[in-house]
């Protein structure tokens, strides 16, 4: 490209984007930053930026806040994610939404994966307008079927980009800026944040009209690709101002990767072969059905696994598709097309799984008055039910949910109070009743990491459930629960040490309606296997919400699943009416 | 996780230090930046892809490399052109050099590795 060119470029996509108003700062000293905005999005990942963009493009003053780096930092940044696309075209969505209800379990509701895909066509139709050009990768090919697009977002190219456009749309953003909790005002209305800018070492407040929780799932800290960021404290904000969770059973989705490494990027994984430790072929049929047998033979041995589905002339081209993962390799000395080489799995809970804050509408509300959640935070068991939304639903559910919410805040946003006028709202991992300085733990944050990590990442305990092992791991969660003071931070909650022991109060907590879920439903369905309940019972074809801190609670979603013609024989709604 | 920073080659820039999602560095005055939280690395290859400079090597292992572990030897891995390695092949190292190993990429992966379900229209 020639200089003058790019400069025209450059020109043209600085005047194609209205910049919205800057948030006031109220204090900017080595003791604290204090803004005002009327959105304050946090989390910036696909979810969190789509939100912010949105909003400025409403006209609101945003900031948003990361733990880490907006534009490396979550998921997706680093993993590089397809988007999926469906045309608004009847017998298209028809053809995609079909299988993928009977992949869900039948929990889905249509009327939903229309809204997302809706949403999801239109705002990544105007990304190459925005002047996304990846180093490695020329504008998406069309699809032979006329009307059909995709849109690959490759790592570490698109969320670098949604950062500079997240930008340039005016939003400011503060990284490696943890929130800790949410603040409310005197109706209870959130109305902004506080966290702690680990850098600068100083703490962060910010007043904001609405608030977008875009944290992301969890995964208890596997070490998979990109997810030790997200570690569940957005959720027990959401719980601490009065939100609910649905679907949080289905938190158990375990990524594979070449072995001790933490590259599960699987989309080459799904048509390989598979060899138990005897050297036995494993059918692999696909990513719903055959998890459970490899994560079986995974526990009595050495999984290994060629990618044979590739014949010699095709291997240049899937290598390009995929650089992260084929780096990965390359540094192991593995030649996937032609080796046996052994895996294993790192688990993805939510990231993957589906289980999350509840919403209530096309806003992305959770019923907080002024607080929505978007992308991996929202549960989107609506769009994939008990199934994995891996491979394309999971941003398209990250781009809608985060549009929705982003425009309802920037339209909703009431003017806030003086940040000394609001109410903090965080409990574990914060404060505690009985926190006197001595019964204050130290570092027994780690204590608690360790037994939830011990609850939540085994494949014997997390992927083969029973009633037993569950109720066992329960109790020693709620022992940690019960003891909320070995949890504050000594150093006080504006400190690098609340970080850690916000963190792990969000691992517990989300851990605890995991276990409180998975126990409720006496069934296996989607990624939920019961070994002491090893068949789909029809009767339990809704969704659970689940929530509550100090005691949870689960019951059924009233608003059942809107589905398709159920098949004769399969488990779905219609059983459901015969049998009641 | 992250196993050299080759004092060699750094520039102490700090863009580690800024983009680095687990906060793993801590940027020293007047030098290069050190790997202060190793245990926090969460193996995400970020500051490999950024380090302008090919200092940084990040080896596959979600746990530590052991003592004696070729993939911690900076100078060996240095001398095989391996650090910096996944900032060639994203495209943001100038003047690439393994073309055969870096050819773009025109299609969205996800969608033709995934076998459509039998009886999908193709
Ligand atoms: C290997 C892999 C490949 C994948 N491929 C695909 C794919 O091809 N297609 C697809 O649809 N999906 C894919 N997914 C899933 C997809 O990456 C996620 O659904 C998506 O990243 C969700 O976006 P998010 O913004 O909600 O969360 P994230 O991308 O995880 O971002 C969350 C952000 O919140 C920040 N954060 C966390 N806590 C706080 C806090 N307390 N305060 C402030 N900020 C905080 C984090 O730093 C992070 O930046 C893949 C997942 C994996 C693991
Ligand atoms: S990014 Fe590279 S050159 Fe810059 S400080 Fe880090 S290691 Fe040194
Ligand atoms: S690999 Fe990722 S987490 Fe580890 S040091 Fe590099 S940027 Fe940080």
């Amino acid at each position: 490209m020639s200089s003058t060119s790019s400069t025209a470029n450059r020109l043209t996509r600085s005047a194609r984007i209205a910049r919205a108003p800057r948030p006031a700062i109220l204090q900017n000293t080595g003791e604290s930053l204090q803004l005002a905005a009327d959105v304050l999005v946090l989390g910036g990942g696909p979810a969190g930026t789509w939100a912010a963009i949105a909003a400025t493009e409403a006209g609101a003053r945003v900031v948003l806040a990361d733990k880490g780096y907006c534009g490396t930092s979550g998921v997706a940044a680093t993993a590089g994610v397809g988007h999926w696309l469906v045309p608004p075209d009847v017998a298209a969505r028809d053809a995609e939404i079909f299988p993928r209800e009977a992949q869900g379990g039948y929990l889905t509701d249509r009327t939903w994966t229309d809204a997302v895909l809706d949403e999801a066509w239109y705002r990544t139709e105007l990304i190459p307008g925005w002047g996304y050009r990846p180093a490695t990768t020329p504008p998406p090919r069309l699809f032979a079927q006329p009307g059909r697009r995709s849109f690959a977002g490759t790592a570490p190219d698109y969320l670098r980009f949604l950062r500079g456009r997240t930008k340039r749309g005016g939003a400011t953003i503060l990284d490696h800026s943890p929130a800790l909790e949410l603040l409310v005002d005197d109706d209870g209305h959130v109305s902004g944040a506080r966290g702690y800018q680990r850098q600068a070492g100083r703490p962060w407040t910010v007043t904001a009209g609405a608030v977008v929780l875009a944290t992301g799932g969890t995964t208890w800290k596997s070490h998979s690709l990109g997810g030790d960021v997200d570690t569940g404290e957005g959720h027990l904000m959401a719980a601490e101002v009065g939100a609910h969770l649905s679907s949080m059973e289905f938190s158990n989705f375990y990524g594979m990767v070449p072995l001790g490494t933490s590259m599960d990027k699987n989309g080459f994984f799904i048509a390989a072969s598979y060899w138990d430790h005897h050297g036995d072929p494993i059918t692999y049929r696909n990513l719903h059905e055959s998890r459970a047998e490899l994560l079986a033979a995974s526990l009595r041995g050495t999984v290994t696994a060629t990618f044979t589905q590739f014949p010699p002339e095709a291997r240049a081209r899937v290598r390009a598709g995929m650089p992260n993962f084929f780096m990965v390799v390359d540094k192991l000395g593995v030649d996937p097309f032609t080796d046996r080489f052994p895996i294993d799995w790192v688990q993805e809970g939510t990231v993957r799984g589906t289980g999350g804050v509840h919403v209530l509408d096309h806003d992305a509300a959770t019923g907080v008055p002024g607080l929505y959640a978007a992308g991996d935070i929202a549960a989107r068991d609506r769009i994939v039910g008990s199934a994995t939304g891996a491979g394309g639903p999971n941003l398209a559910w990250a781009v809608a949910t985060g549009t929705w919410a982003g425009r309802a805040a920037a339209r909703d946003a009431t003017t806030p109070a003086a940040p000394a006028r609001l109410t903090p709202t965080g409990t574990h991992g914060l404060r505690a009743p009985r926190a006197t300085a001595s019964a204050r733990g130290g570092d027994s944050w780690r204590d608690v990491v360790g037994v939830v990590q011990g609850q939540m990442h085994p494949i014997a305990k997390a992927a083969f459930r029973d009633e037993e092992g569950l109720a066992a791991s329960g109790s020693l969660l709620d022992e940690r629960w019960a003891r909320p003071e070995r949890l504050v931070p000594a150093a006080g909650t504006g400190s690098g040490e609340a970080i850690r022991t916000r963190e792990a109060a969000g691992m517990l907590a989300t851990a605890r309606w995991v276990i409180a879920a998975a126990r409720a439903r006496t069934e296996s369905r989607g990624m939920h296997t019961r070994v002491d309940h090893p068949r789909t019972d029809p009767a339990q074809t809704h969704r659970l919400l689940v929530g509550g801190l100090d005691e949870t609670w689960v019951r059924p979603d009233p608003d059942l699943p809107v589905t398709g013609p159920v098949p004769a024989g399969a488990p779905g709604p219609a059983d459901v009416k015969e049998a009641s | 996780m992250i196993e050299v920073l080759d004092p060699v080659r750094c520039t102490s820039c700090n863009i580690c230090v800024r983009v680095c999602p687990t906060n793993v560095f801590d940027a020293v005055e007047g030098d290069i930046p050190v790997i202060a939280r190793h245990s926090d690395c969460q193996t995400c290859f970020q500051c490999e892809a950024w380090c302008p400079a090919d200092a940084i090597f990040v080896s596959p292992s979600r746990t530590p490399e052991p003592d004696g572990s070729p993939l911690r030897d900076g100078e060996a891995l240095a001398a095989r052109n391996l650090l910096g390695l996944y900032r060639d092949r994203v495209g943001w190292r100038r003047g690439t050099t393994s073309a055969s190993e870096n050819l773009p990429s025109t299609d969205d992966y996800h969608v033709w590795a995934t076998p459509l379900p039998e009886g999908a229209p193709r």
